[in-house]
């Protein structure tokens, strides 16, 4: 007998027993549809979270200088390790941070932080600029006397005029504005749109110390950040003989770390969706069971005429497979459905992930091919003669 | 030697009911050549049914041969016994046995469908074996729209349509009333005029003085082998 006639009868049968076959189905249905939705819902909370991390720098390491003794790494040191290691590491960029007193006209701050910082900074941190330039070389080299500064703290010091070319009293000194950063998070306080931004080597002196004690490196390949890191720790090892002297931050491992607990959680879900597939899988072979012996006289006859054991066999693995496959492709759409809609509640664009898709109605119809194999053995090797004479 | 289309040669098949040893078939021999048509007579528990498992290789024997177109039957596997029914045997049963949630063109289609036939071939035989039976404007009913004798006019459609050396009947008209099982019975006469190898199982003696020939099984033995006239005189009377 051919496959293909099987599925024949498989669809024949399940279509003369409608209420059950769905019944029956209804344990697959929730089980595949919880699956995608669970692991869909989880993919984009991920996403999401990585997302907004990585708008913090997920391909930047940090490095801060305690310093030990006298000796201490200058700026110069840094970029040319950055140069030395061009495979890992594409930019520095330094960086100090005061508090100082800005004015502007009638606007005064008694503690404004001024963070002084490479002409990188902007590349390094992703920040782009909305109006004028960025810092550049020259500036650090000349020490000029310029800033850049965020949307709020133009909102604060020139409400909604340009400030670009207007300066601000930062200390005693004035700083001319060259560059006006697009927004990037809201313009609140305390977010990073509230920064001014000076050349680090005018900073730094006003600080009192002459090299800028922290330092942000871009990665080139933030999927090799270990190495990178490695690479890192190992220039600093070498060149204070003590790790207490510096202290590394790598976002991607944050990352990663964050990664693999999500991971952990995930996997919790997925299990706990799978016993529900278990148990949908259970009912299946239950309801095959009874299949089977309802049918026992139907399996009578066709052995009377000829059907070999894997024939049997073959009906009934079909058959079940159908039941569960179908159960699954229902959980499919479902899945889809309750993703999307939950993810509209949250608030987070939410689609149903092709792999969890792929795998629950791969595991939906390998339930049904095991859960029925053993009620299809238990027919195929039925005695044609008792088969026969069952009412 | 002449080869016979069935040769049973000491037949015995035993039951162990717990302590008590049964002896369903208890040393049975006969011959049956092709274009016959039998009868196997015997009271219910005479054996007689074992006897027709073992010759439709629905069953196979404790001990003894059975040869079935000089193939021997009584010790193949499962899947050789289908096959062997498959291809060799058209079983014709008390209670028709169709497979009521298929169509009639479905239900005679089903041996060659376990022989492996293509469809069209499948639908074309088929839909031929029941005109032979006067049921070919019916195809597409379903097996409890006809009436009982229409049901066994399927049944017997299904048997014919793999083209088997022996068809078997198991007490043929044994759910039929008396009209109904004339014409069964005329109409297995016909197939058997025809050349077909007829083999009819009952318990009822009017039945069995169908057949030229008459077997009849008492406590698993053959006690009478003969034409239907000599049964007549030496058994009824």
């Amino acid at each position: 007998m051919k496959t293909s006639q099987a599925f024949w009868m498989a669809f024949s049968s399940l279509k003369s027993n409608r209420m059950r076959a769905f019944l029956t189905m209804l344990g697959m249905i929730i089980g595949v549809g919880a699956v995608i939705a669970m692991i869909s819902l989880m993919d984009g909370m991920i996403g999401y979270t990585m997302g907004s991390f990585s708008d913090m720098g997920a391909d930047t390491i940090s490095v801060s200088l305690m310093g030990a003794g006298s000796r201490q790494l200058t700026d110069d040191d840094f970029y040319n390790f950055v140069e030395a290691n061009g495979d890992y590491f594409s930019a520095v960029s330094p960086s100090c941070q005061a508090s100082f007193r800005v004015r502007c006209g009638e606007v005064r701050e008694s503690d404004q932080t001024v963070t002084g910082v490479g002409e990188n900074h902007a590349y390094v941190n992703g920040l782009t600029i909305e109006k004028g330039r960025f810092l550049s070389y020259a500036d650090m080299r000349s020490r000029s006397k310029v800033c850049v500064i965020g949307s709020y703290t133009r909102q604060l010091y020139f409400g909604a005029e340009d400030p670009v070319g207007k300066t601000l009293r930062i200390g005693s000194e004035d700083y001319v504005i060259v560059g006006l950063l697009a927004e990037k998070s809201d313009s609140t306080q305390w977010s990073s749109d509230d920064c001014i931004y000076a050349p680090y080597t005018l900073i730094s002196r006003a600080y009192g110390s002459a090299q800028p004690s922290s330092y942000t490196l871009k990665m080139v390949d933030p999927d090799h950040s270990s190495v990178a890191q490695q690479k890192l720790e190992d220039y600093l090892y070498s060149f204070y003989h003590t790790s207490d002297a510096y202290m590394v931050t790598n976002m991607a491992s944050l990352l990663d770390m964050m990664d693999s607990m999500v991971g952990v959680m995930k996997k919790i879900l997925v299990g706990i969706a799978g016993i529900s597939l278990l148990v949908a899988g259970i009912g299946i072979m239950n309801i095959m069971l009874v299949s089977v012996s309802e049918r026992t006289r139907e399996i009578g006859i066709r052995k009377s005429l000829g059907a070999k054991q894997k024939d049997i066999m073959k009906q009934f693995v079909i058959e079940a497979a159908v039941l569960s496959s179908i159960g699954g492709g229902m959980g499919i759409v479902i899945g889809g459905v309750a993703t999307t809609a939950l993810g509209k509640v949250i608030g987070m664009s939410c689609s149903p992930s092709l792999s969890a898709i792929v795998i629950s109605f791969g595991v939906s119809a390998g339930i049904g091919l095991l859960f029925g194999y053993m009620p299809a053995k238990r027919a195929a090797k039925l005695n044609p003669i008792d088969a026969l004479r069952s009412e | 030697m002449q080869e016979h289309l069935i040769e049973l040669q000491d037949i015995y098949k035993i039951y162990q009911m717990g302590e008590v040893e049964v002896r369903a078939n208890d040393g049975i021999s006969f011959s049956i050549d092709a274009g016959e048509m039998v009868a196997i007579v015997g009271k219910s528990g005479s054996g007689k049914s074992t006897i027709m498992n073992i010759i439709g290789a629905l069953d196979v024997p404790t001990a003894g041969k059975y040869y079935l177109n000089g193939i021997d039957v009584g010790s193949m596997s499962d899947d050789e016994l289908a096959e062997i029914r498959n291809k060799q045997i058209g079983f014709i049963f008390q209670q028709y046995n169709l497979l009521p949630k298929m169509n009639l063109l479905k239900n005679v289609e089903l041996p060659l469908l376990y022989a492996g036939v293509g469809e069209a071939e499948r639908h074309q035989r088929a839909a031929e074996s029941l005109a032979r039976v006067g049921l070919g404007d019916v195809l597409k009913k379903m097996p409890n729209q006809l009436s009982g004798g229409q049901q066994q006019r399927v049944s017997i459609a299904r048997a014919l349509v793999g083209n088997p050396s022996l068809i078997l009947a198991d007490e043929p008209t044994g759910a039929l009333d008396s009209k109904t099982s004339r014409e069964v019975l005329d109409f297995l006469k016909k197939l058997n005029a025809e050349g077909n190898t007829i083999v009819i199982i009952t318990h009822d003696n009017s039945i069995a003085l169908e057949a030229k020939r008459i077997i009849r099984i008492h406590d698993g033995r053959v006690v009478f082998d003969g034409a239907a006239d000599a049964y007549r005189k030496e058994v009824i009377a």
